[in-house]
């Protein structure tokens, strides 16, 4: 049985990553699961210089899901170099690092720093909504994404993932310019921008008013446009949005990902990933499917 | 002291006062939890996904049980209210840093609890060997775990109507009676802990207070429970500690609340 997919010249174990943001850079979740098993760690979002996030309370629980604004906290690019990619280098998935930044100039400095790390990809943030400068601004117009992505790809060495918001009328059409802007690869969806008002307080649930929000909720939100985005484009599709198991994820895949990150649910339960992967080749078994990639995008009418 | 989720099974749950209740599980956790801890327990509702964090109130190594103390104040607490002897529950833990002993051991100490942070300082009582003055706030008569309290130092109570001991807070209590320490340990609401931040200070003694904070992953990772420090915190490289991880205790002056 083979697991194992290619994405951009990068060829991982299997389909099963991370979503940045819900699993730091891969510490935490090292006490529940074995970090050699998973395809790919996506770390937490780094800016060029430490950002201190957003007041609190940064996270709310809502109905089948989440909202979160934590607003990109990290410790910068130079700790993150020093500390978190030799913790994740001990270990044979491969390193995606999920960049953020105000300015294009930050994303290149980080992009930059990044060069000669030996991380295996990079994965741009051009749609956190709980930021207010940059991040999303770049994310939900066509020539703002495909400006900043042609500026990236000037400067990267490893190959580029765009992350994309689904904070947008048209998603084929943001998939479309990241792919004519020179992305390798593009990812989806992040969260949807929510609101929690507690009735009794009257209060807004979150100190930032709006959150993103994530978990099973939106799965079928995802799942629609991934395949639209895959549907748009020849460059791979990294699918998530609300992946629990390993059905979840079969989902994702035949809608036309080549892998998925698993996000909010690593906080209902933190074997999920390794679950994920072992649920994978169980359906694979079960349906004598010799090739996962037979998989990506099989969906019929 | 590895962290692991499993699944725990009620020995006992017991109505202890309005609203309160008292869970007592079965769980290997038991074996490692220290005092000041907390663990999470999961919903089976599935339209709840997220852990609620429950500070651990007594734990019994040989007997394998952690005694949990919880007011009912929504959906999930609702649904643990309803868990049955024999039933079963999912578990997170053991979480967070716990209460320093040793900064106490032997002192004339404090150890303050304001309503439903009152649990887990019945263990700390247990286990800290001190001069202990227990001063515990509730809001009227309804004075769960006192009696047990009672045996392990002595005991001063507040109540918000006065029914009970001094009229308003733990601090009026102090005041009240006239108590002395040399360290101070509290958990309660947030007005309680800046009050007993602003004592410390101003008697110039260290304060270990334990905080909450709204949580996701509970293992550090999301970044959605922090507390601004006074200093640059080691982990984030910012002036952000995680409650779950580098707390819930911290030394009162360390952090902005
Ligand atoms: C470290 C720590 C220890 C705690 N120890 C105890 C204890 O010993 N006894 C006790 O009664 N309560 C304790 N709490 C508070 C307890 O976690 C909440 O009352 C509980 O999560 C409420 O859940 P719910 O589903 O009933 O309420 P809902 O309002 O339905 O919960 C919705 C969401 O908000 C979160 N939430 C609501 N209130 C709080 C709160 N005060 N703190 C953190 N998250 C909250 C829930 O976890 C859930 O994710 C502790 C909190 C923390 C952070
Ligand atoms: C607490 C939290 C923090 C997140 N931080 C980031 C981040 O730093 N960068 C990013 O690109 N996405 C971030 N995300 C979005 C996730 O990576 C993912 O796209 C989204 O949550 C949908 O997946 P899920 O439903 O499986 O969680 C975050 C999500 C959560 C819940
Ligand atoms: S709850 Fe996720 S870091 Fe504390």
């Amino acid at each position: 049985m083979n697991t194992k997919v290619t994405i951009a010249g990068v060829t991982l174990q299997n389909p099963v990553m991370t979503a940045s943001g819900t699993f730091g850079s891969g510490m935490e979740y090292g006490e529940f699961v074995d970090l050699n098993k998973l395809g790919a760690v996506v770390t937490k979002g780094v800016a060029n210089v430490p950002w201190a996030g957003n007041p609190t309370p940064r996270v709310a629980e809502v109905y089948g899901g989440m909202l979160n604004a934590i607003g990109l906290q990290n410790p910068g690019i130079d700790v993150f170099i020093e500390r978190d990619i030799p913790f994740l280098k001990q270990y044979q998935t491969k390193i995606i690092v999920n960049v953020c930044g105000k300015t294009v100039a930050d994303y290149i400095e980080v992009v930059e720093k990044l060069g000669d790390t030996g991380v295996d990809m990079l994965e741009i943030n051009v749609s956190c909504p709980n930021v207010k400068e940059g991040a999303i601004a770049f994310g939900q117009k066509t020539d703002a994404l495909f400006d900043i992505t042609s500026q990236i790809k000037k400067h990267a060495v490893q190959p580029v993932i765009m992350k994309l918001s689904p904070n947008v009328t048209d998603i084929s059409e943001m998939a479309r310019a990241a792919e004519a802007a020179g992305a390798d690869a593009i990812s989806l969806i992040n969260t949807l921008t929510g609101m929690k008002i507690d009735i009794h307080k009257r209060t807004f649930a979150l100190a930032n008013k709006t959150g993103g929000m994530s978990g099973p909720a939106i799965k079928p939100i995802a799942v629609r446009m991934v395949y639209q985005a895959a549907s748009a484009v020849k460059i791979p599709v990294i699918g998530m949005g609300g992946i629990c198991n390993a059905e979840d994820a079969i989902e994702f895949l035949l809608a036309g990902a080549s892998a998925v990150s698993v996000g909010a649910a690593n906080f209902f339960n933190p074997y999920a990933t390794e679950e994920i992967v072992r649920g994978i080749e169980a359906y694979m078994e079960q349906y004598k499917i010799e090739d996962v990639k037979e998989l990506i995008g099989a969906v019929q009418s | 002291m590895q962290k692991k989720k499993l699944t725990a099974t009620v020995k006992s749950q017991q109505k202890i006062a309005e609203g309160i209740y008292d869970l007592r599980l079965s769980t290997e956790l038991a074996a490692e939890a220290s005092v000041g801890q907390f663990i999470c327990l999961y919903p089976k509702d599935k339209s709840t996904l997220l852990p609620r964090p429950i500070s651990i109130c007594e734990v019994d190594k040989d007997k394998e049980t952690l005694r949990l103390v919880y007011r009912v104040a929504g959906k999930g607490t609702a649904e643990f209210s309803g868990l049955k002897e024999g039933e079963t529950v999912e578990i997170l833990g053991n979480l967070g840093n716990g209460f320093p002993l040793e900064k106490g051991a032997g002192k004339r100490v404090f150890i303050m609890g304001g309503g439903i942070g009152i649990p887990p300082m019945l263990e700390l009582s247990k286990r800290l060997s001190a001069e202990k003055q227990i001063i515990v706030g509730y809001r009227d008569r309804d004075t769960f775990l006192k009696e047990e309290l009672e045996q392990n130092g002595s005991v001063y109570v507040a109540t918000e109507d006065g029914s009970v001991g001094s009229r308003g807070n733990v601090m009026d209590a102090i005041r009240e009676n006239g108590l002395c320490a040399d360290v101070i340990y509290a958990c309660g609401p947030m007005p309680m802990l800046r009050a007993i931040k602003g004592y410390a200070q101003e008697k110039g003694i260290p304060a270990y207070i334990s905080l909450e904070e709204h949580m996701a992953c509970g293992v550090g990772a999301c970044l959605g429970c922090v507390v601004k420090t006074k200093n640059i915190d080691s982990h984030s490289h910012v002036n952000n500690a995680r409650i779950c991880t580098d707390g819930p205790v911290f030394e009162a002056g360390e952090v902005d609340i």
